[in-house]
């Protein structure tokens, strides 16, 4: 076991872990966050999607150890006063969720896409949210979101 | 799927990671983990020790020096991707960088771990082939060049000793005489095969992803060209000497005839 700390959410945490701890798994049992989901486990999916000093990861593929001393960003932390994040409120607007199980990937993905590229064109989306499965929506309404989210 | 148990010790420097190699008799470094880990996970690899080097950051950068290009093994394919002398001085780089897997594989995923890794479908190691690169290990008794030529040995093998850490990279700056295409099925599938081709010296070097248990040159192809041959008849010759792997995304067939279409695209960037 070793202790880590982490700026999660803007909010130092720490944990005891052993090495081996998947980050996903340190942010849902440890911390109780349980926002990011487990898809595939296998680094595929991007259900897992954080932000790991601003830059999205898949947290499956990211051992609890190496996030020791860094910031985290998990869906729980995206809202500011109770008002949604732009592109959680684009998302809700423009219906890019139906079983809603790979949003917060899909979320976090767009997030750090948009610090990146703040007006990608239709094709940079879909190829920046590329690490991110969806099996409801058809994907179309998640780019009218992100979209809408840059524009606004 | 969680990784069996291991050991961790986080390396303050290069020199204290490979100490640490040195020490213990089944122990493996620790990068952007996006190889290592997924293995780990499937309890494929299981080592009683990882050496975490991620926080190297003194082995993250890209340096022009006296007609090459520098590349620290920690430069994460984000930053290859992203990097203004590579597009300048070396292109195929970043364009290849940005085609690896997906945003947050590229957030992660380092040169270095990719080149060590040695897998045949990855496609670093066979532009870096092509670009006949020099790979910079460091061990206990210091430093030693290894030619891309001899680096690759086998899948997932590579000439580095399991005491040493490979520190750099370095490329001829060919500016935009280079080109990388691939094929794959689905949206961040690995390369059912690649095909390198870059001017170098006055020659055309040709490399092949995914044709055989490591990266290949496609002398072939190679020889034609010298001698004159025209693209489209070059390129007929990709699949000489390989032998393709047959599995879900295509059989060994399929692959040599994927190897002659690609390297007739890769022949024709590297003229348009
Ligand atoms: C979903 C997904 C999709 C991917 N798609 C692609 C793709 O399309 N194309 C592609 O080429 N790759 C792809 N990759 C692989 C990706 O590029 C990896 O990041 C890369 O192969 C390994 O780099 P790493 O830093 O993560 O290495 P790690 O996983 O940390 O290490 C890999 C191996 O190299 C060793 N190692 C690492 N660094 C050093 C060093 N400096 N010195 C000595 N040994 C070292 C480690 O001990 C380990 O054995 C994909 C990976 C995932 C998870
Ligand atoms: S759970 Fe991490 S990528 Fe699917
Ligand atoms: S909304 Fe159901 S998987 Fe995306």
């Amino acid at each position: 076991m070793r202790r880590i700390g982490m700026t999660v959410n803007g909010s130092p945490r720490t944990a005891d872990v052993e090495p081996r701890e998947l980050l996903v798994y340190v942010l849902r049992e440890h911390l109780g966050l349980t926002g990011t989901n487990v898809g595939c486990d296998t680094s595929s999916c991007g259900a897992c999607t954080v932000l790991l000093n601003g830059e999205s990861v898949k947290s499956c593929t990211v051992l609890g150890v190496q996030a020791d001393g860094q910031e985290i960003t998990t869906i729980e932390g995206l809202a500011r006063n109770g008002e949604l994040h732009p592109v959680q409120q684009a998302f809700h607007e423009h219906h890019g969720l139906q079983c809603g199980y790979c949003t917060p990937g899909f979320v976090l993905a767009a997030v750090s896409l948009l610090n990146e590229n703040p007006s990608p064109s239709e094709a940079e989306i879909r190829e920046g949210l590329e690490g991110n499965l969806c099996r409801c929506t058809g994907y179309h309404n998640i780019v009218k979101a992100v979209q809408a989210a840059a524009s606004s | 799927m969680i990784p069996s148990q291991f050991d961790y010790e986080l390396a303050g420097t290069a020199d204290e990671a490979v100490g640490l190699l040195s020490q213990h008799d089944d122990a493996k470094l620790l990068a952007g983990g996006h190889s290592l880990l997924p293995l780990m996970r499937l309890r494929f690899a299981s080592p009683a020790l990882l050496v975490d080097i991620g926080r190297l950051s003194e082995l993250s950068y890209i340096k022009e020096a006296d007609g090459s290009i520098a590349i620290g093994a920690l430069t994460r394919h984000h930053d290859l991707a992203g990097s203004d002398v590579l597009r300048e001085r070396c292109a195929v780089i970043a364009e290849t960088a940005e085609g690896i897997g997906d945003p947050q594989v590229r957030h992660r995923g380092t040169i270095g771990g990719s080149v060590t890794h040695s897998d045949p479908a990855s496609d670093l190691p066979t532009v870096l082939l092509a670009l006949e690169a020099e790979m910079v290990a460091r061990g206990p008794s210091g430093e030693r060049a290894i030619a891309a030529a001899d680096f690759f040995t086998g899948f997932l093998e590579s000439a580095l000793r399991d005491n040493e850490i490979l520190t750099e990279i370095r490329v001829p700056a060919i500016g935009s005489a280079g080109a990388y295409v691939k094929f794959n099925r689905r949206a961040q599938d690995w390369a059912t095969v690649g095909v390198a081709a870059v001017r170098l010296n006055g020659a055309t070097n040709v490399a092949l992803t995914n044709m055989g248990a490591t990266p290949l040159r496609a002398a072939g192809v190679e020889e034609a060209l010298a001698a004159g041959a025209d693209t489209a008849a070059a390129s007929a010759q990709a699949a000489n000497g390989t032998s393709p792997p047959s599995d879900t995304n295509g059989s060994a067939e399929y692959r040599a005839h994927l190897a002659s279409i690609l390297t007739k695209r890769a022949l024709e960037a590297l003229d348009g």
